[in-house]
């Protein structure tokens, strides 16, 4: 790894999207630099992106529900004339490597998820107007949005031509929104995704490919009522004031270890483990909302969540070898589920709602994170709450008992608070608890009787909450033949194993994103057909097409 | 048999491709035939439809007299569906299929891309008509208004061509794409044309002549690519559709020679001898040479930006594809496949322009524009030769590639017509020696007073040479009628 990709960014360093905020409406212009992708030999054009442009879009959608709470309606659009947005960049995607492509496709399809999901869960609601050429990863960018307003001058269109263009998937959950949340019908759905050129004009909102169809010379009307009128279901207070998302405060060591004020990743890069140790509150929660308010960004469960957030995507991108993810947290658990309970008790206050639907996406991005994870419940640990949701989270865990010779920290506990039964549900939209006891639900029951209690290792295990508890004795072997077995086994095979183990349960729009577009569209990014040397990945803009091999697999 | 040279006309449409036995062609085109004739109709003003052109109809493909001059109601022109004949084992001249034999129906898998370079080219026949709609209204002669309209019919009967082949080959898309031709109109804000030239208007009749002049040579170096596709039915339609296209190009040539032509005389006659004195050489109801130029270098890099990025996958699949060929590609000495050919690009480091090589392949578009470039110069060479022969010390200049561009790797690089980069600031303040202004707009049109007297001229431009269809000068070219 030759360059750090940096997941922080404010509005002063955008390149590639423009803010206006009007009110209770903000406008957002994709309005791409060709000459700034992340990376030399491609330039963005026609609007295309690389993962630099997805960051500076997740930054935007993280402020807007943070800094401005008194949007209600987003109207996504292209800050170029004659075209909304070509996609991701193929020449990026030819061009890199296949855990690149596959960071890259997932943080992508997290944003989504985020935008998506604003309207419903904060009455933030996106609208993607388009004019101009909407394709492949544009039609996703859109397809996320709650309303997708088309204009109908003859020549804009929307398309997933990546079949026929690119032998690859539209993976930024194109295929699956079609048919899922649009509803399309599946044959018109197989005609639409093997047509280069997309469909315009009426046909589009006859096929549910868009909400509406409108005359070019009401477009710009159309789009500005229809931001009014979503701009209305905001359940916010309009006078809501927004806190700010100062720059985390951060140290990159030379070993790859980052210090932030909350959070501590130690990087052992030969045995390739990073362990990551969220610190617990020292200060008891808020006294009230405006408390809370004032805190903004420095109050515990939001910089917590901001750090982790950040620590979880450097690891992803800049530590690919790190092979195993160990969480471990220190401080006090009584004063996590105060800190959680304050929210919990203020969600009607937009901040703490913010707050804990924060934790939702987060705790969902370490449930997608293709490492091994794994939760150590040492002694002087606070694991309450929302980080108790770290342990159901990690393929397995490890809890201390009794005492440790010459360790005097408080004996390890976990502790069940209201968070761990609704508040922060997987992408199944079941709690982690459910998902774990999928075939004794009454052991769900049997740990909500415990709220509150510190359980220690043996009441833990016996609720099965953890997955093994070790001794003074034990416990440092255990671990490291654990993490020495890890590192020998392929890491392929422990990618899949664990992430078809993480999501028992229902199937939902966003389980099939994550597990069954993304894992064939990394299947056909892996495929001589795509990307060798003559796949259509790798011709894509010399003029010649790619040579398949036509055996069916 | 059908006598594939001579048009028949025992349809509505007269054609050489048999519509009468292809039933289900013809019902498409009969279906399609009213919305054109209405298109035509709110377009033309209806003095002038009503008035009898001097126009010239094709009535037979071979080259040695294919065309029959008549006085002509204009929407009771025969627009009609003509290829050029077919050539006897014709092959794929280029990509990867060069050497196979020409494709007479559509392959399956270059259908979306054909389909779009026809909706291209046909979107670009109706949209000239709609720019210069207005013009014969101002028109300098009978004569000038005659070729007007004659380009005009023209083009819409290219526009016949392009949804011929939509509605043919190309199934339910065709005939919804031919619809779509002729609901978007030049310069609406409701459904503009496709390129942005064409959503341009056509002011005034120097605009007409250099339009004719650049432009529709873009057109003629498509249509020229066009010609080589492997998909013969678009070749063979693109083929005759050329031999109509170099009539417009004269129209171009020798106006803005006419014009240029009568500068130089009123400058004579004045005893003006430099060509910088505007506002004497104004004074004389002529337009002044660095006007002319000023003109030219407008609608010269307005061509340019017609033929896309110089590096372009579209371009480089779409020959790959054998779908559309380079100009004169089989009398090129080549693989015609370019696989591992280069070809050399310009591109812009800092405020240095510099060539490097480009694959073969991505680089069609620079090819064909450099061919362009090359036929542009031939006639600046003979409007030069007017203006020295009239002993005037001035030179008209096809400026550098990378002045005024909009499209390509000088998109919004600020360079000289010398073809210097300079600070945008710089490039701003002369602008207005460089690009026609408002005013000189303004002045032009000022000049522009109808001449409808059979053979008298207005006082900016001198008459032709020669007549159209050996007649003379002051042939009564349109009979108007005067409502
Ligand atoms: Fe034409
Ligand atoms: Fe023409």
């Amino acid at each position: 790894m030759t360059k750090r990709i940096d997941f922080q960014t404010d509005p002063s360093k955008y390149r590639h999207w423009r803010v206006e905020y009007d009110g209770p409406v903000a406008h957002l212009y994709m309005d791409v630099d060709e000459k700034g992708g992340l990376f030399d030999g491609y330039e963005l054009k026609l609007n295309s992106y690389d993962l630099g442009v997805d960051i500076e879009l997740s930054d935007v959608v993280q402020r807007m529900r943070f800094e401005h709470p008194e949007v209600g309606a987003v109207v996504m659009r292209s800050g170029k004339d004659k075209v909304f947005c070509a996609g991701a960049n193929i020449r990026m995607l030819g061009g890199a490597a296949h855990a690149h492509k596959v960071n890259f496709c997932k943080f992508t399809n997290e944003t989504r998820n985020t935008y998506e999901a604003a309207g419903a869960e904060s009455g933030q609601s996106y609208i993607c107007a388009v004019r101009g050429a909407c394709a492949g990863g544009g039609y996703e960018l859109a397809l996320a949005c709650d309303h997708i307003i088309l204009t109908d001058d003859g020549s804009s269109s929307v398309a997933l031509p990546e079949v026929p263009l690119l032998a690859v998937l539209p993976g930024t959950g194109g295929l699956t929104r079609v048919t899922d949340k649009r509803k399309m019908r599946r044959d018109l759905a197989d005609v639409f995704c093997a047509m280069e050129e997309g469909v315009r004009g009426q046909r589009a909102k006859e096929w549910r490919l868009v909400d509406e169809v409108v005359k070019n010379s009401q477009f710009d009307q159309t789009v500005a009522e229809r931001a009014a009128e979503f701009a209305a279901r905001n359940n916010r207070p309009a006078n809501a004031e927004g806190i700010a998302l100062p720059p985390l405060e951060r140290s990159f060591a030379e070993d790859g270890s980052v210090s932030y004020s909350l959070v501590e990743v130690s990087m052992d890069r030969d045995a390739g483990v990073a362990t990551v140790t969220i610190k617990g509150p020292d200060t008891p929660p808020p006294a009230n909302t405006g408390e809370l308010h004032a805190q903004g960004a420095q109050g515990w469960a939001l910089r917590a969540a901001r750090e982790l957030d950040d620590a979880i995507l450097h690891l992803r991108l800049n530590e690919t070898e790190a092979g195993v993810i160990v969480l471990r947290t220190q401080g006090d658990p009584a004063a996590v589920a105060a800190h959680e309970a304050f929210l919990l008790a203020h969600r009607d206050f937009w901040l703490a709602n913010e707050i804990l639907l924060y934790w939702k996406r987060l705790l969902k991005r370490i449930d997608v994170t293709s490492r091994t994870l794994t939760a150590m419940v040492e002694h002087g640990s606070c694991f309450a709450g929302m980080l108790a949701e770290l342990i159901f989270a990690a393929d397995r865990s490890y809890m201390m008992e009794d005492e440790f010779e010459g360790d005097n920290r408080p004996t390890a506990t976990v502790t069940l608070t209201e968070g761990n039964f609704g508040p922060y549900p997987m992408g199944n939209e079941l709690t982690r608890l459910q998902t774990r006891f999928l075939g004794t639900p009454e052991a769900v029951e049997a740990a909500r009787e415990r709220i509150g209690e510190p359980l220690e290792a043996s009441d833990a295990s016996d609720l099965g909450l953890v997955t093994f508890a070790f001794d003074d004795i034990d416990w440092e072997d255990e671990i490291r033949i654990f993490l020495e077995e890890r590192a020998s086994f392929s890491p392929d095979a422990l990618t899949g194993m664990e992430a078809n183990l993480r999501f028992a349960g229902p199937e939902t729009m966003e389980t099939r994103i994550f597990g069954r577009l993304t894992a064939w569209q990394n299947w056909i990014f892996q495929r001589p057909n795509a990307v060798g040397e003559d796949g259509a990945l790798q011709r894509y803009g010399t003029g010649q097409r790619g040579a398949f091999d036509m055996r069916r697999v | 048999m059908l006598d594939l040279n001579n048009v028949s006309y025992d349809t509505m449409i007269p054609n050489n491709v048999g519509l009468s036995q292809d039933r289900r062609v013809l019902k498409a085109l009969e279906k399609w035939h009213p919305g054109y004739i209405n298109w035509w109709n709110d377009l033309i003003p209806q003095n002038f439809q009503e008035s009898l052109v001097y126009l010239r109809t094709a009535v037979s493909v071979d080259p040695k007299g294919w065309a029959k001059f008549d006085y002509v109601k204009m929407p009771e022109y025969r627009w009609g569906i003509l290829l050029a004949p077919a050539v006897e084992d014709r092959r794929i001249p280029c990509g990867e299929h060069a050497g196979q034999p020409a494709w007479q129906e559509v392959p399956g898998e270059y259908r979306a891309m054909l389909r779009r370079l026809i909706v291209i080219q046909g979107d670009t026949e109706p949209a000239s008509v709609e720019q210069q709609r207005f013009l014969g209204k101002t028109a300098p002669s009978l004569y000038d208004m005659r070729n007007l309209f004659q380009v005009n019919v023209e083009e819409g009967r290219h526009l016949w061509a392009m949804v011929y082949l939509l509605q043919k080959y190309f199934g339910r898309d065709g005939r919804e794409e031919a619809d779509g031709l002729l609901q978007r109109s030049s310069g609406s804000e409701e459904a503009p044309r496709m390129l942005g030239a064409f959503n341009e208007e056509t002011p005034d009749w120097l605009s007409f002549f250099m339009f004719t002049y650049f432009t529709d040579r873009d057109g003629k170096m498509q249509l020229e690519s066009l010609a080589q596709s492997g998909f013969d039915p678009l070749s063979r339609t693109c083929r005759f559709m050329l031999t109509e296209e170099a009539h417009h190009m004269f129209v171009g040539e020798t106006g803005v020679g006419r014009t240029i032509q009568r500068t130089c005389e009123a400058m004579n006659e004045a005893g003006i001898t430099d060509p910088y004195e505007i506002d004497k050489v104004r004074a004389l109801g002529v337009i002044d040479l660095p006007t002319i130029q000023k003109k030219l270098n407008l609608h010269y890099t307005l061509s340019l930006d017609l033929f896309g990025g110089e590096v372009s996958t579209n371009a480089a699949n779409a020959f790959n594809a054998g779908i559309k060929g380079r100009y004169m590609e089989n009398r090129i000495e080549d693989d015609h496949k370019l696989t591992g050919a280069t070809y050399p690009v310009s591109e812009v480091a800092g405020d240095v322009i510099r060539v490097a090589d480009a694959p073969a392949l991505t680089a069609i578009n620079m090819r064909l524009r450099d061919d362009y470039t090359r036929d542009a110069a031939g006639g600046v060479g003979r409007w030069n030769k007017i203006i020295s022969k009239a002993g005037i010390d001035f030179e008209l200049k096809l400026p550098h590639e990378g002045f005024h561009r909009q499209i390509g790797v000088f998109a919004g690089v600020p360079v000289t017509p010398e073809g210097r980069v300079i600070s945008a600031e710089e490039w701003e303040a002369k602008r207005a020696e460089w690009l026609p202004t408002r005013a000189d707009g303004d002045f032009i049109q000022s000049l522009m007073v109808p001449t409808f007297e059979t053979g008298k001229y207005a006082g900016w431009i001198a008459p032709p040479k020669v007549g159209i269809d050996n007649k003379p000068g002051d042939f009564e070219y349109v009979k108007l009628h005067m409502a």
